[in-house]
């Protein structure tokens, strides 16, 4: 239990910071919400229109833009909200969400 | 050493007036309070030194306790000096911040003068609300009178900011009994308080722009423990620290604190235990009784938290008897917080003394010297070899 | 155990019993003693009887408790004798000072105890005379100055009309009353041996 409590990643009591303070700024972005996500979601460029909403309305700034057109999503950081299909106009349609399994290169489910 | 020390104002205050003028000598950034019989007049004669401004701390009237000490929190996570008082319900009401400013490592000093908790609803002195915050990871400080009460809170600061301690301290003197209570003491130089407090100067505090931090984040079961344990080992080092700011305080002062007072322990067979005020009627009493022949001592704990197990310990190591008064009741029915730890600190000793509780005092009930007399007697009346007492805890002064 | 002086307050809420103990206790502090001055511990309730006590000493002084067996015993308020047991304590050779414009011996007779010395003052009359209303408590201080002479008489003056200038900033005439109201009682006052 200890050793494993214990490790590179994870300092003892010693030498951790003391009142939980964490010093060293926007360390957050260590933290790859990524990981969280069970669906993904999917951009097809040909049908964008590049209007922007799902790059206005994403709650974690996975959508990626770049002078005005979106490029694509921030995978280490999207967890699959679903937010941006959502906000896809219906008329476009350009972001479908698939399961994070058939994502995978080699799909879990047959 | 007498040379060395700083010339000093013997003065007549009451406990209440002490502590607000170390307050004043003091002069921390910022004070925010909301007022509480027999803490008030702490805070009123604060407000005075500010508006007349004699300090130029920020002071912050709130709607209740628990903003007062969130709002210390607030001010000393920025980086500045808080001081706050309460008592009783007051106390109880901070309850959930006071974790929050021992767990954030903040150097509060808060003074507490000790009152009876409702209910039923009494203003007048026992332990029960600072001993129910024994366990809150803030160093506990109890005065026996006036003067300190004075000297605790500015040794507070000091002890409080130490870099291996970094723990809320909290300063207690007895509600009405001294807080009301006309006394002499002597009062330091303003200068020689300051320089002996210095600038406060926080390693890490959030308004430092150039080194954001962040405090307060979500820490879970893969890092909490490791910083409950880093409280701890500021606890054990606050036994050092608070003994170094003692000597230093003698130096200016001229006046000597440890962790507790032994007073005539050197060959006492009986000692009684007990804190605060009750301690200069117990004294009062080993005196005329040691004038009959008999050999018994008192023992007044200072420092209630860290628990200075060991060293106390060390000096009941041949004592035959000892009881302890405790103010308040644990609702252990195993004896109050005083007598638990103490009982335990005495475990190993060889023989084991004879140890019995006494609950004395709840809503401020008047002890004498009779009182303590009659403690004495029983424990002079022990057998060597006694180790339990029958009963093992009284309830001193109660009507049957 | 070193002499410590005690003396018992006994008044009613609002007469200064409180505001009396804490001011003897500050002028023997002034003139070098020991002190402590300190009121029944909790809020005084406006007519209720309420009491206050003092300690003075050459030497520190470490009891905390109540006064039980007081030297002296002052009474603001006479209708206090009969309902509250004011000599409780006092032993042989005891002073009670009793605020009244009766003689002592009429006191003497109502307290129905032996062995204590009993002296009446009227400090209503005087302090109506003097501040214009029925404040007794500073006369009283004049009184048991006269009748324990506990503290040098000159040296209480002086501290007193240093305190009362500080508690009265730029209020003359109140000083001035009270300290006249202190000097007549201490003059005034009557009993077994005076």
């Amino acid at each position: 239990m200890t050793s494993k409590a214990k490790s590179k990643e994870r300092p003892g009591w010693k030498d951790l910071p003391s009142g939980g303070f964490i010093l060293e700024p926007g360390n957050a972005t260590k933290y790859l919400t990524g990981d969280w996500r069970l669906m993904r979601p999917v951009w097809d460029a040909e049908r964008c229109i590049d209007c922007l909403l799902c790059w206005l309305f994403c709650p974690d700034g996975a959508v990626l833009a770049e002078g005005g057109k979106i490029i694509g999503f921030d995978y280490d950081y999207c967890k699959g909200c679903g937010i941006c299909a959502k906000e896809c106009p219906p008329k476009v349609d350009a972001i479908k969400m698939i399961r994070e399994d058939e994502a995978l290169e080699e799909p879990l489910s047959a | 050493m007498a040379v060395a020390v700083a010339l000093q104002k013997k003065v007549a205050m009451t406990g209440n007036e002490a502590v607000a003028q170390a307050m004043r000598q003091i002069e921390p950034d910022v004070v925010a309070a909301y007022p509480i019989t027999p803490a008030t007049d702490i805070v009123q004669y604060f407000s005075n030194f500010v508006a007349n401004g004699q300090v130029k701390t920020e002071f912050v009237t709130t709607e209740s306790e628990h903003s007062a000490m969130s709002a210390c929190v607030g001010a000393s996570a920025a980086g500045v000096r808080a001081m706050t008082a309460t008592a009783s319900n007051g106390l109880a009401l901070m309850w959930e911040v006071l974790y929050i400013a021992s767990g954030m490592r903040l150097p509060l000093v808060m003074t507490v003068v000790n009152r009876a908790l409702s209910s039923p609803i009494n203003i007048h002195c026992d332990h029960s609300d600072s001993m129910g915050a024994r366990d809150a990871g803030w160093i506990q400080i109890y005065s026996e009178n006036t003067q300190e009460a004075y000297d605790n809170v500015i040794q507070a600061i000091r002890i409080a900011q130490h870099p291996k301690v970094l723990l809320p301290v909290m300063v207690m003197l007895d509600g009405f009994i001294i807080s009301h209570a006309m006394e002499n003491l002597e009062i330091l130089e303003d200068g020689d308080v300051k320089e002996f407090i210095g600038e406060y100067r926080p390693e890490r505090y959030l308004l430092d722009a150039d080194h954001p931090i962040t405090i307060g984040a979500l820490d879970l079961n893969d890092y909490y423990f490791e910083h409950k344990r880093q409280q701890v080992e500021g606890l054990l080092q606050a036994r050092k620290v608070i003994l170094e700011v003692a000597g230093d305080y003698q130096r200016v002062s001229g006046r000597s604190y440890g962790l507790f007072e032994a007073y005539r322990m050197e060959d006492a067979e009986a000692a009684i235990v007990v804190m605060s005020s009750t301690a200069g009627t117990v004294r009062t009493v080993v005196d005329a009784m040691r004038k009959e022949g008999h050999r018994i001592g008192l023992i007044k704990p200072r420092v209630f938290r860290p628990f200075p197990a060991r060293d106390l310990a060390e000096v009941l190591r041949g004592v035959k008897a000892v009881a302890v008064m405790d103010r308040s009741e644990s609702m252990s029915t195993a004896g109050g917080p005083l007598f638990t730890e103490l009982r335990s600190a005495i475990y190993e000793l060889e023989p084991r003394p004879l140890a019995a509780d006494y609950i004395f005092g709840l809503g401020g009930r008047d002890i004498y010297p009779e009182d303590v007399c009659g403690i004495f007697q029983r424990l002079l009346a022990a057998k060597p070899g006694d180790i339990c007492s029958d009963p093992m805890v009284t309830y001193l002064g109660v009507r049957e | 155990m070193a002499k410590i002086f005690e003396i018992r307050w006994h008044g009613r809420g609002g007469q200064g019993a409180k505001t009396a103990a804490l001011l003897l206790a500050e002028a023997a502090s002034v003139a070098g003693k020991e002190i402590q001055g300190f009121p029944e511990y909790g809020p005084e309730r406006t007519g209720a009887p309420v009491a206050s006590f003092n300690r003075i000493s050459d030497q520190p002084i470490g009891i905390r408790s109540a006064v039980t067996h007081p030297d002296v015993v002052v009474v603001l308020d006479p209708t206090l004798i009969g309902r509250v047991d004011v000599t409780s304590g006092l032993g042989n050779g005891g002073a009670i000072i009793v605020n009244t414009n009766g003689p002592a011996s009429q006191i003497r007779t109502r307290l129905k105890v032996d062995g204590i010395r009993v002296y009446t003052v009227d400090a209503n009359q005087i302090s109506l005379d003097t501040l214009g209303k029925a404040i007794p408590n500073t006369p009283m201080m004049g009184a048991l100055m006269r009748v324990s002479g506990i503290l040098d008489y000159e040296d209480f003056m002086l501290s007193l009309r240093v305190q009362l200038t500080k508690k009265f900033k730029g209020k003359e005439t109140i000083v001035e009353g009270n300290l006249r109201a202190v000097e007549r009682a201490y003059q005034e006052v009557q009993g077994d041996d005076l």
